[in-house]
């Protein structure tokens, strides 16, 4: 059970090594790459935009009323940002990445893999890592940042309208606050978050796709346990990378 | 002309369950083997082995010096080049039509123009008869024509090695002969060592040169075609005479009470003595093999290590086949 579990965790650290180094190998499937790219991006950007606004109006509600009872209303705005910008944006990203982009991407490869059509790949002396996987996995980490841009945008723009416009805030004071608490490294380990979670979707979705048990109903199984999988790991980085960022940056506040 | 596949001792098992043990044999170079076997016997695993698509415990498999089974993952892809597979069920592209499918390997391996692309597909499509459907996408053709498809695209980097499983399943009794005649005919023009793994019995009496048989998880025997067929193994006749009587039965092997009961019981007719079916010749109008020469060479020097009965069958093929014999021979390292 144990050595099952440490041994499911090397093939997929593998798998991400092995990806690294076909990154670099030619001739890169640029084609392939740029259709993986826009479908991912064609998959989430909606979803990602819709799920956004209110999640950017709950934080906003949540920490308005917070510091209105505290007296501290001035400094909402900041606050309400930097949990948008730091946390919620790249967690959304990652999600819709996993579970619309990662479970296309996992389907893929796992029937691909049940009709034989990776072996006659690899007969064929062509790599299923180099010319499926690595487009895939790039496109992920790709669409993960852009997308990380847009869903702070417009999470940070619906905070500003329910906190400006129900809750009767100050624009001048959010805007202020803003600039006082938050500070560009917040967006670099933003987008930095998002980044790593998008390889993680891809790395894992490829890892399941590549390897499914059994038949049809082994790659819907497939598909489930990457996107739980992908779910499980996602937060588990984001716990670390949070704790690391806010050991070794300086708030701009203190 | 072909590639000598030596196979060294390879032993595969997935988990506990042993595959097979100890397999050794070599594939002459430009010759047509057959591997025969029954139903889950590890045939199709023995070929993926012998591409490095799966890995056995222990043994090697040379092909041109490298080992397919433990070299690194570098030469293994080089190496591979050399190779076409037909997959038992085609294993096309889905989501490309078959004219893609076919010039796959030659976009990804080669530099040629389009035109040229074109031009050696269309002539694969055309040796394997499907001019026409090369639109279609690989779900909207029937299985045969998907098998014929994956013929074409194996063919289509004109391999060295070529490695068919189970070629003539799902098609019908005619539909096999124009393939075990495809196949024959390729190897006169091409000249590649083949290996087929099937359990078609006319297959099996027409197209090759060499025969062999997994059973019981091992390999029975290989060697020429005449070997096997005049064998009087249990296993090997029961196989070539499709009874039921013998050590295979319906799960995979008998037990000896099983066995035993059935030597008590009156055997029904005795089988007939198996005849020899003369092989397979190329079309009217291609080249002879040039694996006859070779092979004739080859089994004569060998002729005194095996059995009797082939020995003798071996000299009446070659003495009724006298013509096959005064072949011009091709000079320099035909023997090998």
């Amino acid at each position: 059970m144990i050595t099952g579990a440490l041994r499911q965790t090397g093939r997929l650290f593998a798998l991400a090594a092995e990806v690294a180094r076909a990154v670099f190998r030619r001739p890169f499937q640029f084609r392939e790459f740029v259709e993986q790219f826009w479908f991912v991006a064609s998959v989430t950007i909606l979803p990602a935009a819709l799920v956004s606004i209110p999640f950017g109006a709950v934080i906003a509600l949540q920490v308005g009323s917070l510091t209105e009872q505290l007296g501290a209303q001035s400094f909402t705005g900041g606050a309400s940002v930097l949990a948008v910008v730091q946390q919620a944006s790249p967690l959304i990203v990652a999600l819709l990445i996993a579970g619309a982009g990662g479970s296309a991407i996992c389907a893929d490869l796992g029937s691909r893999k049940i009709r034989e059509e990776l072996d006659a790949m690899e007969v064929m002396g062509v790599s299923p890592v180099q010319r499926l996987v690595v487009p895939r996995v790039l496109a992920a980490m790709g669409v993960a940042v852009l997308l990380n841009g847009l869903v702070s945008v417009v999470g940070i723009l619906g905070g500003y309208f329910f906190n400006v416009i129900m809750q009767g805030g100050t624009p001048g004071a959010y805007l202020a606050s803003f600039s006082a608490l938050a500070q560009l490294p917040d967006l670099y380990i933003s987008e930095l978050k998002a980044l790593v979670f998008g390889f993680i979707a891809g790395i894992v979705a490829a890892y399941r796709g590549l390897n499914p048990r059994g038949g049809p109903k082994g790659v819907g199984d497939a598909v489930n346990q990457s996107v739980v999988i992908t779910f499980l790991l996602l937060f588990f980085v984001n716990m670390v990378m949070t704790a690391v960022y806010l050991q070794i940056v300086p708030p701009k506040g203190g | 002309m072909g590639i000598e596949v030596v196979v060294e001792g390879l032993t595969k098992s997935f988990g506990k369950q042993s595959i097979w043990r100890d397999v050794t044999l070599t594939l002459p170079a430009g010759e047509v083997s057959v591997m025969l076997g029954p139903s889950g016997t590890g045939k199709t695993v023995f070929l993926k082995s012998l591409i490095g698509l799966l890995k056995p415990e222990k043994g090697r498999v040379l092909i041109d010096g490298v080992d397919m089974v433990n070299s690194p993952e570098r030469d293994v892809y080089e190496t591979r080049k050399l190779f076409g597979l037909m997959f038992q069920d085609g294993a096309l592209f889905g989501s490309m039509s078959l004219f893609d499918n076919i010039a796959f390997p030659l976009r990804e391996h080669t530099r040629k123009k389009e035109s040229e692309i074109r031009r050696i597909v269309m002539e694969r499509i055309e040796v394997v008869g499907l001019l026409g459907a090369e639109g279609k996408l690989p779900g909207e053709i029937s299985g045969g024509m998907r098998k014929r498809a994956g013929l074409a695209r194996a063919l289509v980097l004109d391999p060295q090695i070529i490695l068919c499983d189970e070629p003539d399943s799902g098609l019908d009794p005619v539909r096999t002969a124009y393939l075990s005649q495809l196949l024959i005919d390729l190897n006169a023009q091409i000249d590649a060592t083949m290996l087929i793994v099937t359990h078609n019995l006319d297959i099996a009496a027409t197209v090759p040169d060499n025969m062999g048989m997994l059973f019981r998880r091992e390999l029975v025997t290989f060697g020429p075609r005449e070997v096997l067929l005049t064998s009087d193994e249990p296993v090997v006749s029961q196989f070539l005479g499709g009874r039921r009587e013998g050590p295979i039965g319906m799960s995979e092997e008998k037990d000896a009470a099983t066995l035993a009961a059935e030597a008590g019981a009156a055997s029904s007719a005795p089988a007939a003595p198996r005849v020899i079916v003369p092989q397979l010749e190329p079309s009217p109008g291609l080249p002879p093999r040039r694996a006859v020469a070779r092979r004739r060479n080859r089994v004569m020097s060998m002729i005194d290590t095996l059995p009797p009965a082939a020995r003798s069958a071996i000299r009446d093929t070659y003495a009724k086949n006298s013509e096959a014999a005064t072949l011009p021979m091709p000079t320099a390292g035909s023997g090998a």
